[in-house]
C-alpha cells in the first residue's frame, strides 16, 4: 500500500514536470523580469537601465484614468456579455432540438475564424459615418454618433467576448438534469419560478467561470478601446502599448503591469471566494 | 392549489382511450383505466412497455396524443404539471442538489400562493421528516445521504403537498434487496396511514404483487390484464401474464379438444394434458397453439417407487437441483421428454415429509383442474 503510493507520487511528479517547467519559464520568469524592470530607470534612448527606484510606482497617478476606465468598463462589459450570453446559452442548451445544437454552436464560434483585428475594423466601418449612421440618416434620424463613444466600446466588448461567456454557461445548462426542472414543475412552481429557483442557481458555476474568463481578459484589453473608442476611452492595455512601443518607458510600463497583476489577484480571489461560498452545489460542480 | 378538490367520483385517475406517440413509437396505445380513490395501484411490465410514459401523462410532463386523462373527475388534458394536484417521486429522485434536505421538502409549500408562513412550513417539514423517519436530517446536504435516505426525502418532498395522488416511478429500483423490502413495507404502511392514492411503476413483479391493491400489466403500450394480485396470479388471461406474475411451468402444444370444463392439449412431446380454460380469455379454438400452465406449488412430488394412485397427471422425472428456501424447497425436475419442471414443495405437508436430493428418481403429479389452458398470443 505504502509502496504503491510512493511510486504514485513519482509518477505524479513526472507527469507534472513538463507543465511545471513551462510555467516557470513562460510565466514566472517574464514576471520576474517585469518586476525587476519596474524598479529600474528609463534609459536615455528609452528601454530599461539598471537601478532601484520607487519613482514609477509613485507616478502611477499619472495614468489614473486608464486604471479607472479599465476598472469600470471591465465589470460593465462582463455584465453586459452575461446578459446577452445567458439567453443564448439557455436557448442552445434547453430549447433547441438536439439535432441542430452542434450546428448552432458552431455558428457561435464562426466569427472567430477571422482575427479580432479584422472584425473590429469592420465595426469601425459599420459604426462610422458611412455605416449605420448613414442608414439612420436616410430614415430621418440625423447626426447620430456611434463610433468613438463608450457605447461603441461596450458593444465591441460584448461582440468580441460573447463566445467565452456562452460556452461555460451552455455547458452547465446542458448538463443540468432535466428531471430537476420537471420536479420543480411537479411541485407547483411556474416556469418563471423554476427558472429562478432551479435553473439559474444550478447554472451559477458556468456563469462564474464565464464571468471570470471575460473579466480577466478585459483587464488586459487594448484593441477594442483603441479602435472603437478613438482615444477617448482608453484602458490600461492602451497605456502599456504606449509606454512599451511608443514612449519606450519600460520601467513605468512594468510598474503599471505589476499593479494590474496585483489588482487582478485581489479581485479574482475575492470573486472566487464569493462564488465558492454562494454555490451550494458542492465542490465538484463549483470548480468545473 | 393541490389541496382537496371537490371530488364526487370514487376514481382519482382515469384514462379514456389514451394514446401517446413519440414520432413513430407508440408508447401508450389506446389505454383506458381507472384508479380507485385511496388505493395502491401498480403499472407492471417489462422495460419499454410504456409505464413511465403513462405516469408522465398523469403528472403532466407530456400530453396525450389522443384520448382523455382525468384527475378527480376533471379532464386535465392541456393542464401543465405545476397546476395538477399530483406529485411524483422520480426514479433517480431528482432532489435539488443546491438545497439541503429541509429546503427540498419545503419546496412544494413555498410555491403556493398564498405562501404559508415560515413557521408553518418548518412545522410541516419537521412532521414530514418524522413520518419518513428522518427527524434531525433537515440540515443535511442531499448528496451526503444514502440511497435509502434520498428515497425517503423524495417521498417526503412529494407527500408534504398532500397530493390527490402520489406517482412513484420505480422508486425502489436503486436500492439493495434488503432495503428494498423494508421500504416496500414502509411504503405500504405509509399509504394506508395517509390514505392518498399511490400509483407505482415497477418491472419487479414481486414488488407489484406484494404492495398493490390492483395491478395493471402492460405490454408494448397496451394493457394486457388488470386486477388484484390474487386474481392475476390465479386467473392469468394469457401466457404473457402467467409468465410475468409468479413462476409457472408451461407445456406447449396444440388444442385438440374443447368442452365445457376445459380443453385437452396435445403437448409437443405427444402427451395429452387436460386443463381448465382461463377466465375472461378469448374462446379456445381447436387446432390453435396453446400451452398448459401449472404453478410450481400445485405440483406434488413423490418418490418414483411410490405406488399411490394419482387422479390427475403424473410424470416420472429426476431431481436435478434443489434450492432450500427455509420453509419450503424448490426442486428442478428433469422429466422424460417434457422438459424441466419447477416444483415448490412445503417443508411439512402431511404424507410427504420426505425430501429429495439431486439424482433422485421421482414422480411429479398435479390435478387437472389446477392446470390452466392458455392460448398463445
Ligand atoms: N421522449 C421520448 N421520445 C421518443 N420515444 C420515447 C420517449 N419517451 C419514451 N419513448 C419510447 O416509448 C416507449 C415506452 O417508454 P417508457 O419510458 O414509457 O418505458 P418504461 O415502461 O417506463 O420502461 P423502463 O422500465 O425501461 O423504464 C419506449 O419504446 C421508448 O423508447
Ligand atoms: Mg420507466
Amino acid at each position: 500500500m505504502k509502496q504503491q503510493s510512493k511510486s504514485n507520487r513519482w509518477l505524479t511528479a513526472a507527469l507534472l514536470t513538463p507543465t511545471g517547467l513551462w510555467f516557470a519559464f513562460m510565466l514566472v520568469l517574464p514576471l520576474i523580469v517585469i518586476l525587476v524592470f519596474s524598479f529600474g530607470e528609463r534609459a536615455a534612448v528609452g528601454g530599461y537601465a539598471g537601478g532601484f527606484t520607487l519613482e514609477h510606482y509613485a507616478n502611477l497617478g499619472a495614468r489614473l484614468k486608464a486604471f479607472s476606465n479599465t476598472l469600470t468598463y471591465a465589470p460593465i462589459g462582463t455584465f453586459l456579455s452575461l446578459l446577452v450570453a445567458y439567453p443564448l446559452a439557455y436557448y442552445l442548451a434547453i430549447k433547441v432540438n438536439r439535432r441542430y445544437k452542434l450546428m448552432l454552436l458552431v455558428l457561435v464560434i464562426v466569427p472567430f475564424w477571422t482575427s479580432l483585428l479584422i472584425r473590429t475594423y469592420a465595426w469601425i466601418y459599420l459604426l462610422g459615418g458611412k455605416g449605420i449612421p448613414s442608414i439612420l440618416d436616410w430614415i430621418g434620424i440625423e447626426d447620430v454618433r456611434l463610433i468613438n463613444t463608450p457605447g461603441a466600446v461596450l458593444m465591441g466588448i460584448v461582440y468580441g467576448y460573447l463566445p467565452l461567456m456562452v460556452f461555460p454557461i451552455y455547458v452547465s445548462l446542458d448538463k443540468l438534469n432535466k428531471s430537476y426542472l420537471e420536479a420543480s414543475s411537479d411541485l407547483g412552481a411556474s416556469p418563471y419560478k423554476t427558472f429562478m429557483q432551479v435553473t439559474l442557481p444550478l447554472s451559477m458555476p458556468g456563469v462564474a467561470t464565464g464571468c471570470m474568463l471575460v473579466f480577466i481578459l478585459l483587464m488586459g484589453e487594448f484593441l477594442i478601446p483603441a479602435f472603437l473608442g478613438g482615444g477617448k476611452v482608453f484602458f490600461i492595455g492602451n497605456a502599456l502599448v504606449d509606454l512599451f512601443l511608443q514612449s519606450r518607458n519600460w520601467p513605468f510600463g512594468s510598474a503599471i503591469s505589476i499593479t494590474l497583476v496585483v489588482i487582478m489577484l485581489i479581485t479574482v480571489s475575492l470573486y472566487m471566494r464569493m462564488t465558492l461560498r454562494n454555490s451550494k452545489t458542492g465542490v465538484d460542480e463549483s470548480l468545473m | 392549489m393541490t389541496a382537496q378538490s371537490k371530488i364526487t367520483k370514487t376514481y382519482d385517475i382515469e384514462f379514456k382511450g389514451v394514446t401517446k406517440r413519440f414520432g413513430d413509437v407508440v408508447a401508450v396505445d389506446n389505454v383506458s383505466l381507472s384508479v380507485e380513490r385511496g388505493s395502491f395501484f401498480s403499472f407492471l411490465g417489462p422495460s419499454g412497455c410504456g409505464k413511465t410514459s403513462s405516469l408522465r401523462l398523469i403528472a403532466g410532463f407530456d400530453q396525450p396524443t389522443e384520448g382523455d386523462v382525468f384527475i378527480g373527475g376533471h379532464s386535465v388534458v392541456g393542464t401543465p404539471s405545476h397546476k395538477r394536484p399530483v406529485n411524483m417521486v422520480f426514479q433517480q429522485y431528482a432532489l435539488f442538489p443546491h438545497m439541503d434536505v429541509r429546503d427540498n421538502i419545503a419546496y412544494g409549500l413555498r410555491q403556493r400562493s398564498p405562501k404559508p408562513s415560515n413557521q408553518e412550513i418548518l412545522k410541516r417539514v419537521d412532521e414530514t421528516l418524522e413520518m419518513v423517519r428522518l427527524s434531525g436530517y433537515g440540515k443535511r446536504r442531499v448528496w451526503e445521504l444514502s440511497g435509502g435516505q434520498q428515497q425517503r426525502v423524495a417521498l417526503a418532498r412529494a407527500l408534504i403537498n398532500r397530493p390527490t395522488c402520489l406517482l412513484l416511478d420505480e422508486p425502489l429500483a436503486a436500492l439493495d434487496r434488503k432495503l428494498r423490502s423494508e421500504m416496500q413495507m414502509e411504503l405500504q404502511t405509509l399509504q394506508r396511514d395517509v390514505g392518498i392514492t399511490f400509483i407505482l411503476v415497477t418491472h419487479d413483479q414481486e414488488e407489484a404483487l406484494s404492495m398493490s391493491d390492483r395491478i395493471c400489466i402492460m405490454r408494448e403500450g397496451k394493457i394486457v390484464q388488470s386486477g388484484s394480485p390474487r386474481d392475476l396470479y390465479d386467473n392469468p388471461r394469457n401466457r404473457y401474464v402467467a409468465d410475468f406474475v409468479g413462476k409457472t411451468n408451461f407445456f406447449n402444444g396444440k388444442i385438440c379438444d374443447v368442452n365445457a370444463t376445459g380443453a385437452t392439449i396435445q403437448i409437443d412431446s405427444g402427451l395429452s394434458l387436460l386443463g381448465a380454460p382461463a377466465k375472461g380469455a378469448a374462446p379456445l379454438i381447436i387446432g390453435g397453439k396453446a400451452s398448459i400452465a401449472v404453478r410450481p406449488e400445485m405440483i406434488s412430488i413423490t418418490a418414483a417407487d411410490h405406488t399411490k394412485f394419482h387422479p390427475g397427471v403424473s410424470l416420472p422425472g429426476k431431481v436435478i437441483n434443489r434450492i432450500f428456501l427455509g420453509e419450503r424447497s424448490e426442486y428442478l425436475i428433469e422429466t422424460q421428454g417434457h422438459g424441466e419442471v419447477l416444483v415448490l414443495s412445503p417443508k411439512n405437508i402431511t404424507g410427504s415429509t420426505q425430501s429429495f436430493v439431486p439424482g433422485d428418481q421421482v414422480s411429479i403429479s398435479w390435478q387437472a383442474e389446477s392446470a390452466l389452458v392458455l392460448a398463445d398470443t
